[in-house]
């Protein structure tokens, strides 16, 4: 008998039965909760199936029943590792509702606060990947790295996570005192991380071998799936929302799109790696452009903002006068208020926000020290009143770390959205999961499930 | 790139009796269509040179029931903020003409074009008794689990989708969610092990 009849043999002897394997819901390599069912013919993934939903909490159905700029807190609960890109995005989406314009002063905050959060979300998805084929180290050097600018972001939000910066009509407030130092020193050592994690990973033998033609993709699959972001640009298909349909101030900013070839795991690794560093570009490119400099500079003398004590009043004594009449008390004098409200005093007001009285807060010193302020303030937060945009619908994209965020919102006239659909980014992705694993081994679902970068908070909504 | 009237004549000339009403608000192209055109509008989308609409970015779907009316049980301060009007520096100032017909459901495509650069909303009004629209599924691959969704959500179903199941919610799941019937504060009975 000769060797390939043996072969026959054995093979025509062998129990092919196709093995069923629940990875997940609660797998550590699951990132999310998220159960994948892969059928298995020895070592190969014959059948996939994802199953979705784990963490849906009712997303477009909550944000129907609170007012417009309630629904900032849900949009941060979205993708939560990047969640000011969230927060630009729908706020965007109600100004054009609206026809609002907002200072460009705005837009570059935003801009600044989204790129710095793009790279925060692109850090964990390579280091919690790295971790998943044993690069441990990298993946502490990049939580490092995003520690530093999840402390910038602290800095100007006041919260790491839940941050809820944007308001419809501009910020919450404007960026603190030393935001522009701070932010350089910030930028060179995330470049030092980068660079580290770049000779750590780039051309180390178990990664690429790993990560290289393992979870191809094509460009006309990718973009039959309706797939966008680095995992899209990853197959060469030069679509980057930013570029393509600009919004804010991204015209004005020079930056690349880097683009793979492949479309495999490696690829979309590059594609990554790169856009950090435009990224990073972007932001001391605003740091310079913004109007107004980085920090709250006094428009009149151009120096930082510092008023003497003798013209500053606490909010609360404020308050007091001025329920007493004593206009003359608080006339001319600046707030000084909680220190979640700093940066909302009327010098920086103007340039945050876009000014209509219907759609924006006053700013805390009319609020404290006049009737007008008071009822202005009264009409936009107190229940059953809020904005009240036009009737309409509109469709608003920006390029979230993932992909496409799009903000599909329907307005009726009433202080709440009729409708607010969010198109999230990893769900396409998800979707093409099947084709992405079937075919390859067990062991390339963990390099391909991590390069989807699926968050759970925006996929199940 | 052409402009939103010039897209709308080229529908239109192909299309004459499909095209239900157009607008541009905002500067969104919105196209609303009769639903048995639907998969021959789509792929004429797809595969026309002045469209391409090579992406469908989204699908989902709007439950007109209660658009325009006070919600039950509100206050009766509902509604008491103040309107924003659009200011008038803005170019577009094309009214919202609201939900195309009396229609129950619309559901509600986004194209996005990579070759030209349009983005293009198609809306396919559902009545309400028999909830039902043709799938997609053949001609984009993303309509599958947006469909799925949208079934999920508001129980419009698709004709020809291959796996027509709930996607966010749990088979056992009475209802959908995203219905404007559907209470946001209802309990679902609790399920106990599959036996």
């Amino acid at each position: 008998m000769d060797t390939t009849t043996l072969t026959e043999s054995i093979e025509n002897q062998m129990i092919r039965k196709e093995m069923l394997l629940n990875v997940g819901p609660a797998h550590p390599a699951m990132h999310g909760i998220i159960r994948i069912v892969v059928g298995l013919e020895g070592e190969v993934v014959k059948s996939t199936e994802v199953e979705i939903g784990y963490l849906h909490r009712g997303f477009e159905k909550m944000s129907e029943t609170v007012a417009y700029n309630g629904v900032f807190p849900y949009t941060d609960r979205l993708n939560y590792v990047s969640p000011l890109i969230n927060n630009m995005g729908f706020a965007m989406a109600v100004e054009k509702l609206i026809g609002l314009q907002v200072p460009d002063r705005c837009h570059y905050i935003r801009v600044i606060m989204s790129e710095i959060s793009r790279v925060s979300d692109h850090l964990t998805c390579i280091g919690a990947s790295a971790m998943e084929l044993g690069a441990f180290t990298v993946f502490l050097y990049m939580i490092k790295a995003r520690e530093f600018l999840w402390e910038l972001v602290e800095m100007v939000t006041g919260a790491r996570l839940t941050v809820s910066y944007c308001r419809v009509g501009g910020v919450k407030a404007d960026l603190p005192a030393g935001f522009e130092e701070m932010t350089r020193r910030r930028i060179a050592e995330v470049r030092k991380v980068i660079a580290e994690c770049d000779k750590l990973l780039t051309r180390n033998r178990i990664f690429v071998d790993r990560m290289k033609g393992t979870g191809n993709i094509s460009q006309a699959e990718a973009v039959s799936y309706g797939i966008t972001g680095p995992f899209l640009r990853a197959t060469g298909v030069n679509y980057d929302v930013r570029k393509n349909c600009p919004y804010a101030v991204y015209d004005r900013l020079d930056f690349d799109v880097p683009l793979g070839t492949e479309g495999d795991n490696l690829d979309r690794y590059y594609c990554r790696m790169e856009e950090m560093e435009q990224s990073l570009r972007i932001v001391e490119q605003c740091l310079r452009d913004i109007p107004g400099g980085a920090v709250a500079v006094d428009p009149e003398t151009g120096r930082p903002m510092q008023t003497e004590d003798l013209h500053r009043m606490a909010a609360s004594e404020m308050v007091d006068e001025a329920k007493m009449g004593k206009i003359y008390k608080v006339s001319g004098k600046e707030a000084v208020v909680d220190p979640t409200l700093e940066g909302t005093d009327k010098k920086v007001w103007k340039r945050i926000s876009a000014g209509e009285k219907r759609v924006s807060l006053p700013p805390k010193e009319d609020t404290y020290g006049n009737i007008e302020g008071l009822m202005n303030h009264f009409k936009l937060v107190m229940f059953g009143h809020g904005i009240r945009p036009p009737r309409g619908e509109v469709y608003f994209p920006v390029e979230g770390a993932n992909g496409e965020l799009g903000f599909y919102v329907v307005s009726d006239g009433s202080e709440n959205a009729y409708r607010v659909r969010v198109r999230p980014p990893c769900f396409t992705i998800l979707a093409a999961l099947p084709l992405l694993l079937n075919g390859d081994q067990v062991a390339d679902i963990i390099p391909t499930f991590g390069s989807v970068n699926m968050i759970g908070g925006e996929l199940d909504r | 790139m052409l402009d939103n009237p010039s897209l709308f004549d080229l529908l239109h000339q192909r299309f004459p009796a499909a095209i239900l009403s157009t607008h541009a608000h905002r500067g969104d192209a919105t196209v609303t269509i009769r639903s048995e055109y639907l998969l021959d509008v789509a792929r004429f989308l797809r595969d026309e040179p002045g469209f391409r609409m090579n992406f469908l970015m989204d699908l989902t779907a709007v439950d007109y029931l209660t658009f325009g009316q006070k919600p039950p049980g509100r206050a009766a301060h509902f509604n008491a903020g103040v309107a924003v009007r659009p200011p008038a520096f803005i170019q577009d100032q094309i009214p919202w003409p609201g939900p195309a017909t009396g229609a129950r459901f619309e559901v509600v495509y986004h194209f996005y074009s990579l070759e030209t650069g349009h983005r293009l909303r198609l809306k396919v009004p559902v009545e309400e008794d028999s909830p039902q629209v043709d799938s997609l599924t053949p001609v984009w691959a993303s309509a599958d689990w947006f469909e799925r969704e949208v079934w999920d959500m508001f129980g419009i179903r698709f004709k020809g989708h291959p796996n027509l199941k709930r996607i966010l919610m749990y088979e056992e799941f009475q209802g959908h969610p995203l219905r404007k019937d559907y209470p946001v504060n209802r309990r679902q009975p609790l399920i106990g092990p599959i036996n």
